[in-house]
């Protein structure tokens, strides 16, 4: 992390920052310090407050202390059980209205200007982090979510990126790594350099990146032996070199659709989710998934109630009865990522229990990093490497 | 009494206007004045945004890296519609020249792919290109027709068929542009031939005059207003196009659209791209001012023989 700084006078920040003579500098906030008092009314608290207001209007219910039986459910696609929306309804009469968003950072750009009416949305850590900080979250209420104590692993109890966690419960967890077609490579492939190192070479114009800039730079960090988060510049650099040297092998640059790319055959090695070619193993086993020996990150999906939430109760309740052990076993056998719910774990079928490509081994596990929120000044850094890594 | 023409009644007239001054107003000058001035603000924590004037975000954007990604972004637009106007102008010239009675269900075949997503047109655009796609397919096709037809006269074979590797290049970029706005090339093209006096034409080719020189000397000229709008139509857009260099394009395609796209996702640097979003504007004003002269020095060298609109 980033040395504290102080904030005023001018900063002139060369190379990847622009300089911004008179800016403000950025600031290292400490854990556990919002970025922003809550008493301050800014213009985003104003629309936030506004908003609230205007959820109450169409609230009149919650007047009587009953809130209307309604949810709003902002997720990711194909990340829920066949049933489980019309199984709450049956459970709760809650009916569940679901809008889908592509990745977090579409997530982030329609939550950061005032909840649209969202009650439980689905961010990644490093974004839970992000948003908490930014005043975007609610604290939720652990007492109405009983399955948390009683059914979820140990492990995920706490986390760093919400101690305590005050704002956001585990749904589902995973990692990143090459999904591969073992008919068409040589041997599997072990290394993240198949992807961008030498190895590379071999499999030239067959392979497929994800367009995601901080996974990507932060996996290539490890290959080169430094940690996913680093902070430091001549590091990043160099992962951007790495990384430039290699897209001479590449054949695209892809949003969450890799593993399309790889079952039509238009590539045979691709970076992607776990989960996504876990999907594609079971129609296709010549499809494999591997974790570079280099390590790589995992990540863990969670469900948060953001602020102005027009239904907080059903929200309460909704992520509750998703944390219950029979619901959250037909969830993730469905969508076949690793659930942190250990009471569904034991329910669940062997087949998906003793998957290594949902669970890695244990010795795999211990190679992973999970992604951190780093602050807004890293944030700009990546993405500054990143126009470098598609521009050249 | 005689009754006043409505032009001139200024009540009448605010009342018509209103509605549109009222529209314009809310949805382009006052969302287009927040950007105006993101543009000129500083990022303040994770979300807020302090409006310090700075220079900062346009100052950045003169990085070599951004100039190079406007240079390429320029070529890309460039490229597409000098592809729309090869494709669009015998496209137009045969829809105005063709008898009336099939002009109409020619003009609906242009328009018809209106009526389709644009997204959901890029996306066919991929069966279209891909290593397995409907292109290479067609082109496997007439090569072993090839082959065959070879080794039956005896002179051996051509081999097997290599695809070509069209999807997720800068090529791809280019066409998918140019395919998603060809209509806006092709009808303001037809507009002005439809207006265009055929017995110019007669009187060229009388004079004796050859096809190539009519074509030149009078119907290209004469037809230059509808040119001019169909190119500003096609390149501004195709300017700030990013999600066909996304679905379309390779390692390497990346456009100003999808920087600025980023800034606003991603990146979460809303100060920069909206700066990105204005600069693009300054190139399209740019552009507008241009045609601008060059439109009054054309009349002044023609001695006001036309003006192009």
């Amino acid at each position: 992390m980033d040395s504290p700084k102080k904030c005023g006078g001018k900063r002139f920040y060369r190379g990847f920052l622009a300089i911004d003579s008179g800016a403000k500098c950025w600031q290292y906030f400490p854990p556990n310090y919002p970025e922003e008092s809550p008493m301050k009314l800014t213009r985003r608290n104003f629309l936030a407050a506004t908003g609230a207001a205007a959820a109450g209007f169409s609230l009149p219910s919650s007047v009587f202390g009953q809130e209307e039986k309604k949810l709003n459910f902002y997720n990711w696609d194909t990340y829920i059980g066949e049933t489980t929306l019309a199984d709450f309804r049956k459970d709760s009469g809650v009916e569940v209205k679901m809008d889908l968003f592509g990745d977090n950072a579409e997530l982030f750009a329609k939550m950061r200007e005032g909840n649209p009416g969202y009650d439980v949305i689905v961010p990644t850590n490093d974004f839970v982090e992000r948003m908490w900080r930014a005043n975007l979250l609610q604290p939720l209420d652990h007492g109405k979510i009983p399955n948390f104590r009683k059914n979820v692993d140990r492990t995920f109890r706490d986390a760093e990126f919400d101690p305590g966690r005050k704002f956001s419960m585990p749904y589902m967890w995973g990692t990143m790594g090459i999904g591969y077609r073992k008919s068409k490579v040589s041997r599997a492939p072990d290394s993240w350099s198949a992807v961008w190192g030498r190895q590379s070479n071999q499999h030239a114009g067959r392979i497929g990146w994800i367009s995601e800039p901080g996974s990507m730079i932060g996996m290539t960090l490890r290959y080169l032996g430094y940690s996913f988060n680093s902070t430091d510049r001549e590091q990043i650099r160099q992962a951007a070199t790495q990384l430039i040297e290699y897209k001479k092998n590449v054949k695209g640059i892809f949003e969450d659709n890799g593993q399309d790319l790889l079952a039509s055959g238009e590539v045979d090695l691709v970076v992607e989710w776990n989960g996504d070619i876990a999907q594609l193993i079971n129609e296709d086993p010549d499809i494999g998934y591997v974790i570079p020996k280099e390590g790589g990150y995992y990540w863990q999906d969670c469900l948060c109630i953001p602020a102005g939430a027009p239904h907080p109760e059903n929200a309460h309740a909704f992520i509750n009865y998703l944390l219950d052990a029979e619901v959250g076993r037909d969830l993730a056998e469905y969508i076949e990522y690793a659930t942190p719910n250990e009471a569904a774990r034991k329910l669940t079928d062997a087949s998906y229990r003793n998957n290594p490509a949902i669970f890695p081994p244990k010795k795999v596990q211990e190679k992973l990093e999970p992604s951190l929120y780093l602050g807004e000044a890293r944030a700009q850094l990546i993405d500054e490497v990143w126009t470098g890594i598609l521009a050249s | 009494m005689q009754t006043e023409p409505w032009q001139s009644n200024k009540v009448v007239f605010a009342a018509l206007g209103l509605p549109a001054l009222l529209w314009l107003g809310v949805f382009f000058v006052l969302p287009l004045g927040f950007i105006f001035g993101l543009s000129f603000s500083d990022k303040s924590g994770i979300i807020g945004h302090d409006l310090t004037w700075t220079g900062g975000n346009y100052l950045r954007a003169f990085e070599p890296l951004y100039l190079g990604i406007f240079g390429k972004s320029l070529l890309v637009a460039l490229a597409a519609t000098a592809a729309c106007l090869l494709v669009g102008y015998p496209v137009a010239l045969a829809v105005a020249f063709a008898p009336p009675k099939i002009k109409m269900p020619l003009l609906l075949a242009i328009t018809l792919p209106f009526w389709i997503n644009i997204l959901i047109r890029t996306y066919a655009l991929i069966a279209v290109f891909r290593t397995r796609g409907f292109l290479n397919f067609t082109l496997e096709w007439f090569w072993n027709a090839g082959d065959s037809l070879l080794r039956a006269v005896g002179l051996g074979g051509l081999g097997d068929f290599a695809p070509l590797e069209l999807l997720y290049t800068n090529t791809a970029v280019a066409l998918g542009v140019a395919y998603v706005f060809l209509p806006f090339m092709i009808l303001p093209l037809y507009a002005s031939m439809e207006r265009f006096d055929r017995s110019y034409l007669e009187a060229s080719l009388d004079l004796g005059a050859g096809h190539w020189r009519t074509f030149f000397k009078v119907l290209l000229p004469l037809t230059m207003p509808g040119v001019i709008s169909g190119v500003m139509i096609v390149f501004v857009p195709a300017l700030g196009a990013f999600f066909i260099a996304d679905m379309l394009g390779g390692a390497d395609s990346q456009l100003i659209g999808n920087v600025i796209e980023r800034q606003f996702l991603g990146a979460n640097n809303w100060p920069f791209g909206a700066a990105l979003s204005f600069l693009l504007m300054y190139l399209t004003f740019a552009a507008i001012v241009l045609r601008r002269l060059f439109a009054a020095r054309a009349e002044r060298a023609d001695g006001g023989g036309y003006a192009p609109a």
